[in-house]
């Protein structure tokens, strides 16, 4: 019968997300996960001095970095979906800007986008760091969701956006109705892989001495020479974090497919 | 009395393909027609120039007394007058048959939810399929999707049909159901311009058939004296391959 292969983009690439039935990864989840769990639980009992205190001080940063990574992952979404949206548009000049956005933003690395968006436009406005953070972020983030969102609208058949319009929809309502809720399931596994990329990438804000994770552990180590020691907390804190929400993200996408098959 | 569809001269050209050159044809209110033709002789796209999928790039299209090839006209009020099913049924899959149903009804023509399903399901019941309301199509074999999609297109109320190969995607034992149902439609008046190869059904329906070979009319004519005995040679050597 025709058309019964449903599209799926595959990315394999640094994807931390365990695939459904995958014995082994799960496994790998599993002992990851509370392993690094463990290790959190274990230090402060095992050696107080100095991990107390390093897991005392380390909570603010753990709040920045949440913050800066939810907020730019909500404004990303939104941006890439617009851009998703334009570099598919009919329109050539909305096509040609988004084009180049994703051109321009892939082909600079996010460090030197933050250091440009902070320190040479702080030459013309001055904005507090964190919301240069999270604009860097957003700008960067944006462009990547907006491949994926079109590679997702792409990826729904021609022939659903054809009976929606024979329908006597108009393109938007089709796009609201039709496409997109079948695009939102295409892309959720990459959209969750950007957003845990998002999350470890978030610690290059500790550069603008955004008080994030990592900077708080640098703050303590360098206060106390426990390099080793804080490190390890630090990676120990991401590695649970990460795991977590891909966790979350292959959950999501489990329940999208059991409710709407 | 004036034609429900009238096409004049129509031309097609897709960069230089001229997939349909100068089509002419007429179909009645409540008439069904059956358009064979090759594959490449431009009958699917002929079709889709009537409900506006495709642009033509010369003649007329008219449904009534409106113009469907004027490039100003109200494309999507002229889909909602036209319904369409696909050969690949193109059901939406992340609707339950009800909402794939239902979701035109309401939000093109503004139908209040309770009135939109009560169509819906009266309309599934019409294809036999009063007890598939919440199945979602992947849970529908080939058969059942395709009656949905033609449930779906009524729906909208339109004052014509449009059947794309409706069967070609379809097991064998499936096409029978998917045909049955559109020879009741035919029986209940609808007018239908159905693109097929289906024997039975323009023996059982069809009230004219056309050849078309080439982005041209052949030849037209009521089914038994087509099939039986075809004026044109083109049409005979065609006959001689599906019959």
């Amino acid at each position: 019968m025709a058309e019964v292969k449903k599209p799926r983009i595959e990315v394999s690439d640094g994807a931390l997300i365990p695939e459904k039935g995958e014995k082994a990864t799960f496994t790998a989840w599993r002992i990851s996960f509370f392993g690094a769990m463990a290790l959190l639980v274990l230090l402060p009992f095992v050696s107080p001095h100095p991990y107390r205190q390093i897991i005392a001080f380390l909570p603010d940063g753990i709040l920045a970095t949440f913050e800066v990574t939810v907020l730019s992952i909500v404004f990303a979404l939104f941006l890439g979906l617009i851009t998703g949206l334009g570099r598919i548009s009919r329109v050539k000049i909305i096509n040609r800007i988004a084009t180049i956005y994703v051109e321009v933003i892939r082909g600079i690395p996010l460090l030197v986008q933050l250091f440009y968006i902070y320190y040479a436009m702080g030459k013309i406005v001055q904005v507090p760091r964190l919301v240069a953070a999270i604009t860097a972020m957003t700008v960067c983030y944006g462009a990547y969701l907006g491949e994926i969102f079109r590679a997702g609208i792409q990826a729904v058949p021609k022939g659903q956006m054809e009976a929606a319009l024979a329908l006597g929809m108009s393109r938007w309502q089709a796009m609201r109705r039709i496409i997109l809720p079948q695009t939102i399931k295409i892309v959720l596994p990459p959209v969750g892989n950007e957003f845990i990329a998002l999350l470890k990438d978030s610690s290059l804000v500790s550069i603008l001495a955004v008080a994030d994770l990592l900077r708080r552990g640098r703050e303590y180590a360098s206060k106390t020479f426990y390099y080793f020691e804080t490190y390890t907390v630090v990676a120990l804190v991401y590695l649970v974090l990460t795991l977590f929400f891909s966790k979350l993200v292959s959950l999501m996408e489990e329940r999208l497919n059991r409710r709407a098959p | 009395m004036l034609p429900r569809v009238r096409i004049l001269n129509a031309h097609k050209r897709f960069g230089k393909l001229e997939a349909v050159r100068g089509a002419s044809l007429e179909v009645q209110k409540g008439e069904v027609v059956l358009v064979i033709g090759p594959s490449g002789s431009g009958k699917s796209t002929l079709l889709r120039c009537v409900n506006r999928l495709e642009h033509l790039n010369s003649g007329e299209i008219w449904i009534d007394e409106e113009l469907v090839s004027d490039p100003h006209v109200d494309v999507r009020h002229i889909r909602e007058e036209v319904g369409m099913v696909f050969q690949s049924f193109n059901l939406f899959p992340h609707l339950s048959a009800l909402g794939n149903i239902t979701m035109a009804p309401r939000i093109v023509k503004k139908m209040p939810k309770e009135q939109a399903e009560a169509v819906g399901l009266a309309l599934l019941e019409r294809v036999g399929l009063a007890d598939k309301v919440k199945s979602y199509p992947d849970q529908l074999s080939g058969g059942q999707q395709q009656r949905v999609a033609i449930a779906r297109a009524l729906a909208m109320n339109p004052k014509v049909m449009l059947f794309d190969e409706p069967t070609s995607a379809l097991d064998p034992e499936m096409i029978k159901e998917v045909l049955d149902v559109m020879v009741q439609l035919a029986k209940d008046g609808m007018t239908m311009l159905v693109v097929s190869h289906e024997m039975g059904f323009a023996r059982a329906a069809a009230h004219k058939v056309i050849f078309m070979d080439n982005g041209e009319v052949i030849e037209t004519g009521p089914p038994e004296e087509l099939f039986s005995s075809p004026r044109e040679e083109r049409t005979r050597r065609f006959l001689k391959h599906i019959l």
